[in-house]
């Protein structure tokens, strides 16, 4: 394995390449056109299908279609994009389709802006579709992270067979650092090893995928179904890291993606301050690290909790739910491509620990 | 008992047994046959592909004997494309009605003939929702009564009905284009014959095709069934011309 | 060496900031280091200012995001006004003095003034100022060696041998101006 110094969006592209996914169906947006742009010559020499949508309403729909043949396929796109989206991803969610959706988010609503922004949480976490239904959400806070995600990303959802959203802000896109790509890339999947799949009614009763289900009973049973494959991956695929989460924190801080890695700084300028303060960052933002953060905060040493998002505040929602009221509950956040500074950080947690 | 019985008329084996859920009267039924005899002629049952829309044959997979994907509402087309990109060995088609086609799914419908995807359109066009119960469609003509245009259509607020085999040979790429009908035995001939030529286009690889089915729909019209074919012929065919409107072989208008 | 060194690299679309950027990234990565490059993007990518923040670290890089840089090369009048007040106190500045007659005005600084693109017209070509600058600056800081930097170069220009020619003597050039004046904490 060799170190590359690569552009996330690139990186992202390659990840897919080195999972097995060479079915790519997109729309150009700011700020991850260079995912478009890697594959347009990448997946010719891998025999792979790019299709330059005519919009991301259809990009949605292809990925439904292309993801009836079993193969891996995936879409990249951001917000306004991953907004028009959410048609076909409700439908894949009913489908029990296998789709990767990236989404390296910009500031919203609306056309908002095309700087770093983390104000899809809700949307990504909790369906942005109708129905009933999730994804699993992961959350990057590298370039290695992404591409690591990414393969996962796969696994997830051919295991599950649903979609999986991997969230990253513009500055996972954008910025270049070193990643290792696995030595041996995966085979793309052979969809005659699967019982569902549409390859022709051969020897076989005809196969329809489908979300439609006029009568009542099953569609509930649909809605079990799916409920039933969500609770065993929040039982099985949670994932979260801890920094310097230690019994001198006086405060546990809760950030994900690039806004974990800006509270990592300002944690460990803290800590030569004096100030023992760890980091919580939720990996998996479906299925939320629930046991995990309500762990970590019902310590004794831990005296506040300090939410820090790229949005007015969204993802402090779960952290509020599962923290269950033992702890006060606090929150900085800078929207609009302003990304909250160390600085900003630092201040924050030395105000909350002054009041008490 | 020896009787020698020669088999004359029997269902496609890309039919399904089920019973269909089409009023009386409607054509879809014999469209649906048209297909699977063409599936059945052709060989390719087994490597077909369905791809049903939103409207009244939203269930068109229950009453075919090949794989089908349900797409969302007009959004067939990217979906085939989609699939058919994947796995071009395989015979892919959309089933899509004209709120679908020419209303919610205009732009998808337009973008997939001008990439010149290599999959079947059968479009039917019976010049109203049925699903949901008789409004306007893109396709209702003009001073034609539904329950959105209770007066009749007004084209000075709704523009003129769409002529989408029309529209789409104003694109460039190559494509098989067709408008049939199917409200007289000889036009049900007619119909197959491009329905035929549609799909052995695609088993070629050569080109997108569209056919255009002049269809009925008494429930919604507000006549009887034994007279929608009727009604058809004599509202319906003079706005929408029959003829193969663009074909690979021909120059392009 | 201490922990972590930030460069900003700005200028005009077109003076290879970004180029340069990446080249010090990849020496970075090359001697085994962490490594983050982010460019400026948006609609102001064309026109206006340039900039791309290079930060090299021995350890875990944590905020790729840098407000306040440690260090800056400026390219132009316009990078300096913007970036020459944002430079932490202490930090170091290289200025191209081919194009801009004045300096930053600040006490609390190192500034070393690099008349960039005229050494690198008389390296061989008006466009290696960008990496005039670079080895100035590598120079100047020791925060990666001339060895990797060489050959990261090649790596990326190894077909276009004139064009590695100039960029070698540009090299040269930039690298005699200064000694190491920096040291990172």
């Amino acid at each position: 394995m060799t170190k590359k110094l690569m552009k996330g969006n690139e990186a992202i592209g390659e990840a897919a390449i080195a999972a097995g996914a060479i079915n790519y169906f997109a729309y150009p947006i700011t700020p991850q056109s260079e995912v478009a742009e890697y594959m347009t010559w990448r997946l010719p020499e891998v025999g792979g299908v790019f299709v330059q949508a005519e919009s991301e309403v259809a990009v949605g729909n292809m990925l439904l279609g292309a993801a009836c043949t079993g193969k891996r396929v995936f879409t990249t796109s951001s917000s306004p994009g991953i907004s028009l989206m959410m048609e076909a991803m409700s439908y894949m969610a009913g489908d029990h389709l296998p789709v990767v959706i990236v989404n390296i988010t910009r500031g919203g609503p609306g056309l908002g802006g095309i700087l770093p922004a983390q104000s899809d949480y809700f949307q990504a976490a909790k369906a942005g579709g109708h129905g009933d239904y999730h994804a699993i959400v992961l959350a990057p806070s590298s370039v290695q992270e992404a591409v690591d995600l990414m393969i996962l990303a796969f696994d997830l959802a051919d295991n599950y067979r649903t979609p999986v959203i991997v969230i990253g802000d513009g500055m996972i896109g954008q910025m270049m650092e070193s990643v290792e790509f696995p030595a041996k890339y995966r085979e793309p999947v052979n969809p005659e090893t699967k019982d569902w799949p549409l390859t022709g009614a051969k020897g076989r009763k005809a196969r329809v995928i489908k979300s439609l289900f006029l009568d009542p009973k099953l569609l509930e049973k649909n809605s079990f179904d799916l409920a039933a494959k969500y609770k065993v991956i929040k039982e099985k695929e949670v994932r979260c890291e801890l920094y310097k989460v230690s019994d001198k924190n006086r405060l546990l801080i809760a950030a994900y993606g690039t806004m974990a890695r800006i509270c990592q700084t300002a944690i460990d300028e803290l800590e030569d301050e004096g100030i023992s303060v760890g980091l919580f960052r939720p990996i998996t933002l479906f299925p939320f690290p629930e046991k995990e953060i309500f762990r970590e905060t019902a310590k004794a040493n831990i005296r506040a909790v300090l939410t820090v998002e790229m949005s007015m505040g969204q993802m402090i929602e779960d952290i509020d739910r599962c923290i269950k009221g033992k702890k006060p509950l606090d929150f900085y956040g800078r929207t609009g491509g302003i990304v909250p500074t160390p600085n900003e950080v630092k201040d924050k947690v030395r105000q909350m620990l002054a009041a008490k | 008992m020896a009787i020698d019985t020669n088999v004359i008329f029997s269902r496609p084996k890309a039919l399904s047994e089920n019973i269909t859920h089409y009023c009386p009267g409607c054509t879809h039924g014999v469209i649906h046959r048209l297909v699977a005899e063409v599936l059945d002629e052709l060989g390719v049952r087994e490597r077909t592909v369905g791809v049903a829309p939103v409207g009244c044959s939203v269930l068109a997979y229950n009453y075919f004997a090949v794989d089908f994907i349900e797409a969302a509402h007009g959004r067939a087309p990217a979906t085939a494309t989609g699939f058919k990109r994947i796995r071009p060995d395989m015979i892919v088609f959309t089933y899509q009605g004209d709120g679908d086609l020419a209303s919610i799914g205009m732009g998808e419908i337009v973008h997939a003939a001008n990439r010149g995807e290599k999959f079947t359109t059968i479009f039917v066009n019976n010049a109203i929702y049925g699903m949901t119960g008789g409004q306007m469609a893109p396709t209702t003509l003009p001073g034609q009564r539904t329950t959105t245009c209770p007066q009749g259509r007004d084209v000075s607020l709704a523009g003129y009905p769409i002529r989408m085999v029309e529209l789409l040979s104003g694109l460039r790429t190559p494509a098989y284009l067709v408008r049939v009908s199917v409200h007289s035995p000889l036009h049900v001939v007619a119909a197959k014959k491009a329905i035929r030529r549609a799909f052995q286009l695609q088993v070629e690889g050569r080109c997108y095709s569209l056919v255009e089915v002049l269809s009925t729909c008494p429930t919604n019209w507000g006549v009887a069934p034994t007279t929608a074919t009727k009604w058809l012929a004599d509202n319906m065919l003079g706005y929408y011309p029959l003829g193969t409107y663009k074909d690979p072989d021909q120059e392009v208008r | 060496m201490s922990k972590q060194l930030e460069v900003v690299m700005a200028g005009f679309g077109g003076q290879g900031v970004m180029t340069a950027g990446q080249l010090l990234a990849y020496a970075g990565m090359e001697e085994g280091k962490q490594v983050v490059w982010i460019p400026s993007y948006g609609p102001e990518m064309r026109g206006g200012t340039a900039n791309c923040t290079v930060v090299i670290s021995d350890v875990r890089i944590g905020s790729p995001i840098i407000n306040n840089p440690l260090s800056a090369c400026v390219f132009n009048r316009p990078s300096l006004d913007k970036f020459g007040a944002m430079l932490r106190p202490g930090g170091l500045l290289l200025i191209n003095s081919s194009l801009i007659d004045v300096a930053s005005g600040r006490t609390d600084i190192t500034e070393i003034l690099v008349p960039a693109n005229d050494i690198a017209i008389k390296a061989g070509s008006p466009k290696v100022a960008n990496m005039v600058m670079l080895a100035a600056y590598v120079a100047a800081t020791e925060v990666v060696s001339f060895d990797t930097l060489n050959r990261m170069l090649e790596l990326k220009m190894g077909k276009k041998k004139d064009l590695l020619a100039v960029n070698h003597r540009a090299f040269e050039e930039g690298r005699a101006l200064t000694g190491k004046v920096f040291t990172m904490r």
